[in-house]
């Protein structure tokens, strides 16, 4: 039997259908709705309120 | 419904006057797109989660911070944006995707570089210019022996043929030439190694 010595890339191997765990779209989500950023005479403010 | 029809364009215009569900429907209409394709970077789940949200997170911020123009590129650009996370990722780490090796094939077995490195090639050419200076120190007749069968790679019975000696002579003088080389080395110390 001919011996392979290599093996197909595992960019091959990628499931195109992987999607984040929902935790981490919740977390941005909140994320998002936490941050305020707003301008007060020319300076920017971020607040994260949790 | 209507909302999931809307361009991102528009999506993104609602999400800057405070709709953050537009937000919601951004994400769910892209994340695996994003998510597969920082995964066929990094293949790591974990490592793909961290730069996915990492990404977002500047999306959010240049967002709200309000740097973002819109010009009906919102993908593009937070592909951009998980490309170079990715990109720092391996920086920070210092390392590209390895190649795994199976234990009975090594992959470097084939690949490797048998050159020297440039320490050890400067180490070489000055050690070869030390024994040379130092062959220049030996008797005439010596270093013609030396010279013909170390640097022109002749036999003996050429070198006698061409100097006009026995073999015999032509072997005492190298040997004669070694000798007096190890005695000059020792004398002054040289180190000759690399």
């Amino acid at each position: 039997m001919q011996k392979m010595y290599s093996r197909p890339s595992p960019s091959g191997q990628v499931n195109k259908n992987m999607v984040p765990k929902d935790q981490t779209v919740t977390f941005l989500l909140n994320y998002s709705k936490a941050l305020r950023v707003f301008d007060y005479q020319n300076i920017t403010f971020e607040t994260l309120l949790n | 419904m209507k909302k999931s029809k809307s361009t991102d364009a528009v999506l993104v215009t609602a999400y800057l006057q405070g709709d953050e569900s537009a937000l919601s429907t951004l994400i769910t209409r892209h994340k695996q797109r994003i998510y597969s394709f920082i995964y066929s970077k990094v293949f790591d789940r974990d490592v793909a989660e961290d730069v996915f949200q990492d990404t977002f997170i500047k999306v959010i911020n240049s967002l709200k911070r309000g740097k973002y123009n819109e010009e009906g590129k919102f993908l593009p650009w937070v592909m951009r944006i998980s490309h170079n996370l990715v990109i720092d990722h391996f920086r920070k780490n210092n390392r590209m995707p390895k190649f795994e090796n199976n234990t009975d094939f090594n992959i470097f077995s084939v690949l490797s570089d048998n050159s020297l490195n440039a320490e050890n090639s400067m180490i070489k050419g000055q050690v070869a210019s030390d024994v040379r200076r130092l062959v220049e120190e030996l008797p005439d007749d010596q270093k013609q022996v030396l010279l013909m069968r170390i640097y022109k790679d002749m036999s003996f019975k050429e070198i006698s043929q061409q100097t006009g000696v026995s073999i015999n002579t032509a072997l005492g003088r190298m040997r004669y030439a070694l000798i007096n080389l190890r005695k000059v080395i020792d004398k002054h110390n040289i180190v000759l190694t690399d």
